[in-house]
């Protein structure tokens, strides 16, 4: 089946405003529910949905997603079945999708295979915390031969390492908003807007910001000095909450959320 | 032997977040400043020989030899260091150079304990913050351990994510370091993680087979046939193999954890049972499924309880320089218990690996050949567990 380029996806999440990109982990608590998920997250303004493929030690993730991750596995999740459930959603819906996962996922179940895949089914980016950039060379290739963006993170100690990584990145910069593990955060003390600054000194691609946005008012002030956030923790949260019945309260969320960083217009 | 910056032919790197990445190469290049600093080696080598009690004795193990009626045995007394292990080597080291980088607080994980405790036990000689990571599955079959690490005045974080064990320390210690990295240095305790850690845990260990060698060379007159040690993450052995890889005439052999055994879920055993993944920082082999899930790994011995191995042991089995055998906890526990006996020296259960190991190669040797064992650490801490496990009741009062 043929889909949009991985460019244009993600052009399309970033020409309707601020983007508002929802992260959640797949399989939690099980696939029948992620896919309703995107459907209805799309609906409520999702766009580009993060999808977590989950690994059974996610050094990057805080205590919500850990547990989703557990969950996910417990439920029997793999990526071959993530693979089908793309499948599925790429006949209703075109919205632009990102896998998150870490790099054995990928390593073991082979590079070629993977990105193959990806390609089949129209995922646009893979964001993997466990590439820096000084190993993301021997992958690379193969992510240009499929035509998917290996997205690139910058961190509040990256410093001067910022240019470097932004004047290589692709698809969309993803700065890391604060210290530590994904979670949500009452505050984000990190100068973000001076690190957006540094990458657009050499990166014209767009920046989203993501780590510790829960709420409404950091998810506008984020806004304000960037092209997008990433909103995980606090969605899983309410997954974990609801279980199947969590549609209802992540889209008014995710609705709130996008209301909030459009009104940055 | 590293071909391209921190690789150990296709194995090791920096697989780690972006977030860690300046903390890393600030450490690489404080170690390369420091590794050719006189003052520093001289500061380190006046703790190692006067705190540590360093060189450690190069046993001749006479009734052994004995008993078994093959190569001579000869025991690296590494459990008669300070805190009663090899880790004192690469944990004085380490916290040196935090002290001398300005880090006021240090972090590490631990398995067995014995490395927290060496961790623990180096902070308070220099005056520095020291918090512990340790699976709760380890913080109950190692209490001891746990309580002697407070008294040191360190805090004990038990972890409670995954299985519970020395992995699930090391993800949390990651996490931590991510948190707070400005005043923070992770002690890593093994030959594993991302560079620079494999290549300054080895360098801190490679004294053991430094002495090894001088002391062989005085003993016998003549490098030993082979040298034994047990493989977690793979630092005692990596220490007891450096100096003795370019000699090509010394059989290099790891002894991993096979727990109930290679052919069950319940082992330990990397190289034995383990593919190639990237895990921890690093390439290097790992247990893990088809699909790259970590899997939940299972040994008697807390220290060889990890689903990985370090990098540069991954790179040494595939050149074909060293070996790996698998050694379940049946074998373990019986050569704990025979060394105990015959030579009146209770090893770690984790070194009790290599001993099992030996017990059955000596016999096939000749008698002026010899053989070296790395006793990494003494087994004052495995006692009651030892004792549960042959159902022997014990009560500590």
């Amino acid at each position: 089946m043929n889909h949009k380029k991985a460019q244009e996806y993600i052009e399309q999440a970033f020409s309707k405003g601020k983007a508002f990109i929802p992260f959640i982990t797949c399989g939690d608590p099980d696939l029948e529910t992620t896919e309703k998920l995107v459907y209805a997250m799309e609906n409520a303004g999702a766009n580009l949905i993060e999808l977590g493929i989950p690994f059974s030690d996610p050094v990057a993730e805080g205590p919500v997603i850990q547990a989703a991750s557990e969950r996910a596995l417990k439920a029997g999740t793999t990526t071959d079945k993530i693979f089908e459930m793309v499948e599925k959603i790429r006949v209703q819906s075109e919205v632009p999708l990102a896998f998150m996962t870490y790099a054995n996922l990928l390593f073991t179940y082979g590079l070629d295979k993977f990105l193959s895949r990806c390609k089949e089914c129209g995922i646009c980016c893979v964001i993997l915390p466990d590439i820096p950039f000084e190993e993301k060379g021997e992958m690379l290739d193969k992510f240009w031969e499929y035509d998917v963006k290996m997205i690139s993170l910058i961190a509040p100690t990256s410093a001067e390492r910022i240019q470097k990584i932004a004047a290589e990145a692709k698809g969309f910069v993803y700065c890391v908003s604060s210290l530590g593990v994904t979670g949500t955060r009452n505050e984000i003390t990190t100068d973000v807007a001076a690190m957006v600054a540094r990458v657009r000194g050499v990166q014209t691609i767009p920046c989203a910001i993501g780590f510790g946005i829960s709420n409404p008012e950091t998810a506008a002030k984020m806004s304000e000095f960037s092209d997008g956030v990433i909103v995980g923790s606090a969605i899983v949260k309410l997954v974990e909450e609801y279980g199947r019945h969590c549609i209802g309260p992540v889209c008014d969320f995710v609705r709130e959320m996008k209301k909030a960083i459009d009104g940055m217009e | 032997m590293t071909e391209k910056k921190g690789r150990f032919g296709a194995f090791g790197g920096q697989f780690i977040p972006e977030t860690l990445m300046n903390a890393v190469i600030e450490l690489e290049e404080a170690y390369n400043k420091y590794k050719e600093d006189a003052a520093f080696q001289e500061e380190l080598r006046d703790l190692l020989n006067n705190y540590a009690g360093r060189p450690s004795k190069l046993y001749y193990a006479k009734h052994m030899t004995e008993d078994l009626g093959g190569a001579k045995i000869y025991l690296k007394r590494e459990d008669l260091n300070h805190t009663g292990s090899h880790k004192i080597n690469n944990v004085l080291g380490q916290v040196l150079l935090a002290k001398k980088m300005g880090k006021t607080r240090i972090i590490a994980e631990t398995g067995a304990g014995q490395h927290g405790v060496a961790t623990a036990t180096a902070a308070a000689l220099m005056g520095l913050d020291c918090e512990i990571y340790m699976g709760k599955h380890d913080t109950d079959r190692q209490a001891l351990n746990v309580y002697r690490m407070e008294l040191l005045g360190a805090k004990v974080h038990p972890v409670t994510s995954g299985t519970m064990t020395l992995k699930d320390a090391v993800n949390e210690t990651m996490r931590e370091w991510t948190r707070r990295i400005d005043d923070t240095h992770y002690v890593l305790g093994s030959v594993m993680g991302p560079h620079p850690f494999p290549m300054i845990v080895r360098d801190f260990q490679a004294v053991i087979s430094k002495e090894i060698k001088a002391q062989m060379l005085e003993a016998e007159g003549k490098l030993p046939d082979a040298v034994l040690a047990c493989v977690g993450g793979g630092s005692n052995a990596m220490g007891a193999f450096y100096n003795f890889i370019e000699d090509t005439s010394v059989r290099l052999i790891g002894c991993e954890a096979a727990g109930l055994g290679i052919d069950t879920k319940e082992t330990a055993a990397t190289m034995a049972t383990g593919s190639v993944g990237i895990f921890h920082g690093m390439k290097s082999y790992f247990c893990q499924d088809e699909y790259g899930q970590i899997a939940p790994v299972y040994s008697i011995s807390a220290g060889l309880d990890y689903p990985g191995i370090g990098p540069e042991h991954a790179y040494l089995r595939d050149s074909g320089r060293a070996e790996y055998v698998p050694v379940t906890d049946d074998e373990a526990v019986a050569a704990f218990a025979y060394l105990s006996k015959v030579e009146g020296i209770i090893p770690a259960i984790e070194s009790a690996h290599a001993i099992s190991y030996a017990m059955q190669l000596a016999p096939t040797l000749t008698k002026d050949q010899s053989i070296v064992v790395n006793v990494s650490g003494r087994g004052d801490k495995d006692v009651a567990a030892i004792a549960r496990y042959q159902g022997v009741e014990i009560y500590e009062s």
